[in-house]
């Protein structure tokens, strides 16, 4: 598909070029911040020697363009470099938060999505009659609180009261079994579900009945099609655009902003490491993860737009 | 009756019979639920120390971006492994003054300029080397020379010369100072070898645990060092889990997925007390909440209206409803009982009248804007609305910035006039009072200036009589009350909580939380 | 309005009631809204309806004023994201060629900067004000209303009618408004509704990050933050406002369920 290998050529370098300009803008928002990283390390027990100290064996007293090229160069070689705060290697301690991290998403990404997708056809059947309205109740309640609350009640109530699952994600080892760890993330899971499932679901109701009101789905019920199969074979196809988008939206929301959900639960994700540097100001790994981030964020955005183009006869073969 | 109870207390006690049989069968005996938990948890303790077994740490405070390095420690997390893995010259006896660790005794010429520490023999590093006593003068000196990035820098600066003398080391002051000991049990202070001038994030030291395991931010785990000299030390392993959240801290205790935890919410320590398996233990100590305005900045460099200001908290309100009780009211000077020399000044009370007077004699009649932020202390921007409700009956004007918690202490405190924070205390006045109230101070985070003030800070240090000693300090804690730029409203006590699965814990230990973070060490697995 | 449904009088009911307390705020809250007025976590009696927070202000109240609060940022910031959003993302379906690769990767680039760093970088250069809120949480929005406008109407950007009225040589405004708007109408509303939620709820995750509103003010999301370490003890402070929040959420949603069902019905195709 000559037309597919073209986009994604042109896409692929387009983003390409984003990244590197993405991380041109982190690098000056860590700079614009107030506070550097020798003062965040040392907090209140900072002195004025041993600060000078400290910026002097980091080197950031080095000027800051110099210090973007520096670490550009090192990218361009593979080198993420070492952490200012820990000393420890970058693309060793990321490697292992974004394991975590998306395998946090994907599990909750396999529950949330399809469920998402069938509630939103389920909605569309029964178009305002009761199970429509107790799944747009459901999920609107469910997103409309905030969502440390969720985990704190579940937590509480599921962790604690029943002991069904471990209250927080504290024993959750990397290197565990799939079993237990999945058994250590269930709170998790069901917190991020429930956050992202509204969206999804709602959008595939509205993109669904929007098509609902076209000519063709008219000469399909005519046809005497079941209404199910209706709504899958005509209805879903033509309104993909809009879903797909959201759920890409939702996927990227599950890699890159969960920091709360890690918070509450204990889980050693990339949102509580970027968190934590963030705080410290120290750049270079705020600049790695930022580029993982951005990378997510482009490659979503990316199969969304093509999806959406491949999905329409008319995009596919423009005139 | 009472035979059968004695017996089904040491079978518990020594784990012949499981906690659920011996509560079933005191309730048989018709002894209530909460007695019969009491006389486990007193028999247990009785029974004495067992060996074996896993304790786990939930603390608040750590992040990946923490370093292994002692000089650059920060937080409860690092403090606390920091303690697995090393030690000191001399750390803080449980009651008071200082005992040994690395260093065996200690003495000083009768100036209290010299001091002398005898270096504990035939002790080793983890890594099995010897410690000698030029470890130690490496580990002072890296902690103080021009080259250093150590947060224990402060502390240091009266250190004229530190040399080796034999298995003892020598270090001169450039003054004299009767607290030097203090000053070396400081939580950066860890002996490394050859003062971790080589590798200081090796985690070697000859603390009574090894770390095994470490994952920034996230666990750390530790075995017993075979070759440790004292008796500190219980179980087998130690694992320090960082949980910063409050709630999950909690739930992580309550599921038994922790046995003991540090920073309980006061509002919610009663509530949690409730859960049978769980007891909540307060330490009173020298932290403490404060409002500190700069005494060389307008308005504040009025003291009238300093003290209309610090007649316009209420003290016991925030007390009450900020610490729910758990903590005792400040009067405006850093130094409460748990100090050595502490004297007792009259208490200042809220009184709006008094406050109103001192803010008309000041002539001031603007907007006094406060900073504030969670990250100065817990609910500090609530105590910032108390202090505004109470000041505005008196007529004074406080408006409220609540500023990024992000970068509060590099950008706010010791920056802004007048702003929230806290002080986790010293062990002693002296250090105290140089760290951040001599006009000199890196941190006199109130531009506190009073010549009368610094001239009797030095020549309490040289005063080896007690009683002289009290008084001079408790004349200093007069000047700064009526003449500080301190609000000092309150003290927290430290709130924490322990399950039934451990014991062995003694109230009233001197320092920081969770008995000074020898807690896990000093604490057993009993169940 | 005569074919209302129940639902959406449900809806329409809490809506406007919530609104109107917001406007009428300091006439009808019964105490100040800092005033300190008893003990902490006091429970409901006749002189606090729902109890005290947690240092003792009428908690009544401060759901009133903190209504005021959130009400006003969520809808002013939905409203500005709404209009970027579609305005942009419907030239840029409607432009296409550079025009559209320009104003695509543009959004691609502010959303790919995650917004904690977004957030934390614009509100320590900039007061942190309501207005200033607003504009932030309307443009970072904005990134997100972009994306789905454009991809609706790059569907119906190349529909047979839109064709049609092309070759009519109607303007590009007329094919905006009166062609692609009406037909992409039902996933944007849809769109609103949620993107009011996010609305509510960034309010409060500024407050997590100690940003947001200023104390002694209140928004809903801060009162529960405010009081989160009563959540699970089950302290009404910590609770009544998410479920404000929660049938604030639903209701607006169950109106523009109702705009939706209209619009869709005035689309034409079928009668």
């Amino acid at each position: 598909m000559p037309l597919l290998a073209k986009l994604l050529v042109q896409r692929i370098a387009l983003g390409l070029l984003l990244l590197f300009l993405v991380s041109i803008l982190i690098f000056v928002g860590t700079i614009v911040l107030p506070g550097d990283v020798a003062q965040s390390i040392l907090g209140q027990s900072a002195t004025p020697e041993a600060l000078a100290n400290l910026r002097a064996e980091l080197g950031v007293n080095d000027p800051p363009v110099a210090r973007y090229f520096a670490w550009l160069g090192g990218v361009l070689t593979g080198d993420l470099g070492t952490a200012l705060t820990s000393g420890l290697d970058i693309a060793e301690s990321l490697a292992s938060r974004l394991r975590n991290t998306l395998f946090l998403a994907f599990w909750a990404a396999v529950i949330a999505v399809p469920l998402a997708i069938f509630l939103g056809l389920l909605a569309v059947r029964y178009r305002e009659r009761w199970p429509d309205k107790l799944i747009s109740a459901v999920t609107l309640a469910s997103i409309s609180v905030p969502e440390f609350l969720i985990g704190y009640v579940l937590m509480f109530f599921v962790g604690v009261k029943l002991g069904l699952f471990p209250s927080t994600a504290v024993s959750f080892r990397a290197d565990a079994s799939l079993d237990d760890k999945l058994e250590s993330i269930a709170l998790p899971i069901a917190v991020l579900t429930l956050v992202v499932l509204a969206h999804m679901m709602r959008m595939t109701r509205a993109a669904i009945l929007n098509v609902m009101q076209s000519a063709y789905i008219e000469t399909a019920e005519l046809k005497g099609l079941r209404m199910f199969t209706i709504i899958r074979k005509h209805a879903l196809p033509n309104s993909i655009a809009p879903i797909v988008n959201v759920v890409m939206l939702n996927l990227a929301y599950l890699v890159v902003g969960v920091v709360v959900v890690e918070v509450v639960f204990v889980y050693p994700g990339m949102g509580q490491y970027l968190v934590d540097h963030v705080s410290k100001r120290d750049v270079p790994v705020v600049q790695a993860c930022g580029m993982v981030f951005a990378t997510v964020y482009i490659g979503l955005n990316m199969v969304a737009d093509i999806v959406s183009i491949l999905a329409n006869p008319r995009l596919r073969h423009p005139k | 009756m009472k035979d059968q109870i004695d017996y089904l207390k040491v079978r518990a006690a020594l784990g012949k019979i499981t906690r659920r049989e011996f509560m079933g069968r005191m309730g048989a005996l018709g002894v209530s639920a909460a007695l019969a938990n009491t006389m486990l948890a007193d028999a247990v303790h009785a029974a004495g120390p067992q060996k074996g077994g896993t304790m786990r740490v939930g603390i608040q405070g750590g992040a990946s971006s923490d370093s292994l390095d002692p000089a650059l420690a920060a937080n409860s997390v690092s403090t606390q492994v920091n303690r697995l893995w090393g030690e000191p010259l001399v750390e803080l006896a449980p009651e008071s003054g200082v005992e040994g660790k690395v260093a065996e005794s200690f003495s000083s010429s009768p100036d209290a300029r010299i001091w002398t520490f005898k270096i504990r023999q035939g002790i080793t590093f983890s890594n099995g080397k010897t410690v000698t006593a030029d470890d130690v003068v490496a580990t002072i000196e890296r902690h103080s020379g021009e080259e250093t990035k150590s947060g224990a820098l402060g502390l240091l600066r009266n250190i004229q010369n530190v040399s080796a003398d034999g298995d003892s080391v020598v270090i001169e002051l450039d003054g004299p100072n009767a607290d030097l000991p203090y000053y070396m049990a400081d939580y950066h202070l860890m002996i490394q070898p050859n003062g971790g001038k080589d590798d200081p994030t090796a985690a070697i030291g000859t603390g009574p645990y090894i770390l095994k395991e470490v994952d920034m931010g996230v666990r750390f785990i530790a075995e017993k060092n075979p070759n440790y000299w004292g008796d500190l030390g219980h179980a087998d392993t130690i694992e320090v889990l960082v949980i910063n959240d409050n709630t999950a801290r909690v739930a992580a205790l309550q599921s038994g997925q922790v046995d003991m935890i540090d920073r309980v919410p006061p509002r919610t320590a009663g509530l949690i007390e409730r859960a049978p398996n769980i007891t909540v233990r307060t330490t009173s100590g020298p932290g403490h909440y404060v409002f500190i305005m700069h005494c060389d900045t307008a308005p504040f460099d009025n003291n009238d209206l300093r003290l209309a200001l610090k007649y316009g908290m209420n003290r016991q309100e925030m007390v009450d409803k900020i610490l729910f009780g758990y903590g005792s009211v400040g009067n405006d000077t850093p130094i409460n009982a748990s100090y050595p020399l502490y004297s007792e000044i009259e208490q200042r009370e809220y009184d709006p009248d008094k406050a109103k007077f001192h803010l008309d004699k000041s002539g001031f009649d603007g907007t006094v804007l406060l900073r504030t932020s969670d990250n100065s202390f817990p609910g500090a921007p609530d105590a910032s609305a108390l202090f505004q409700q109470s000041c505005a009956a008196a007529g004074i004007n406080v408006e409220i910035k609540r500023e990024p918690n992000d970068g509060y202490w590099s950008e706010v405190w010791n920056k802004q006039p007048f702003c929230t924070s806290y002080w986790s205390g010293r062990p002693t006045q002296d250090q105290m009072y140089a760290t951040a109230y001599l006009s000199t101070a890196d941190w006199n985070d109130t531009r506190f200036n009073n010549e009368k003030f610094d001239q009797l800070l030095v020549a309490a240090r040289a005063e080896l009589d007690e009683a002289k000693r009290t008084q001079m300090y408790a004349d200093m804690g007069t000047i700064v009350h009526n003449e500080g730029g301190l609000i000092c409203p309150m003290f927290n006590d430290f709130v924490e909580a322990t399950s039934d699965r451990i014991a062995g814990w003694v109230p009233g230990q001197k320092g920081f939380g969770l008995m000074n973070f020898y807690a896990a060490m000093k604490m057993w697995v009993a169940a | 309005m005569k074919n209302i449904t129940f639902a959406a009088g449900i809806g329409l009911f809490f809506t406007s009631l919530y609104f109107l307390m917001a406007i009428l705020a300091p006439l009808i809250a019964p105490y100040g809204m800092a005033e300190v007025v008893g003990g902490v976590w006091e429970p409901p009696s006749p002189e606090h309806l729902m109890g005290t927070d947690n240092i003792g202000r009428d908690l009544l109240t401060r759901m009133i004023y903190g209504g005021r609060t959130t009400i006003f940022i969520a809808t002013a910031a939905t409203i500005l994201s709404f209009t970027t959003g579609t305005v942009f993302g419907l030239l840029a379906a409607v432009m296409g060629g550079w025009v559209d690769q320009l104003m695509s990767r543009f959004v691609d680039l502010l959303m790919s900067i995650p917004s904690l760093i977004f957030a934390l970088v614009v509100l320590s250069v900039m007061p942190v004000t309501i207005p200033v809120l607003i504009v932030v949480m309307g443009l970072l929005d904005s990134t997100r209303v972009y994306r789905l406008a454009r991809a609706v109407a790059v569907d119906i950007n190349v529909m047979d009618f839109v064709e049609a009225a092309r070759l009519r040589g109607e303007g590009r405004v007329w094919i905006i408004f009166r062609e692609i708007l009406p037909n992409a109408l039902s996933p944007l509303v849809a769109e609103m509704g949620l993107r009011f939620i996010f609305a509510v709820l960034f309010v409060s995750t500024l407050s997590f990050l100690g940003l947001g509103v200023q104390p002694p003010a209140a928004d809903w999301g801060g009162i529960v933050k405010e009081n989160s370490d009563g959540i699970v003890y089950g302290i009404g402070a910590a609770l009544w406002p998410a479920v404000a929040i929660a049938t604030l959420a639903i209701s607006v949603n169950l109106v523009a369920d109702w705009v939706l069902n209209r619009t869709t019905s005035l689309k034409g195709g079928r009668g």
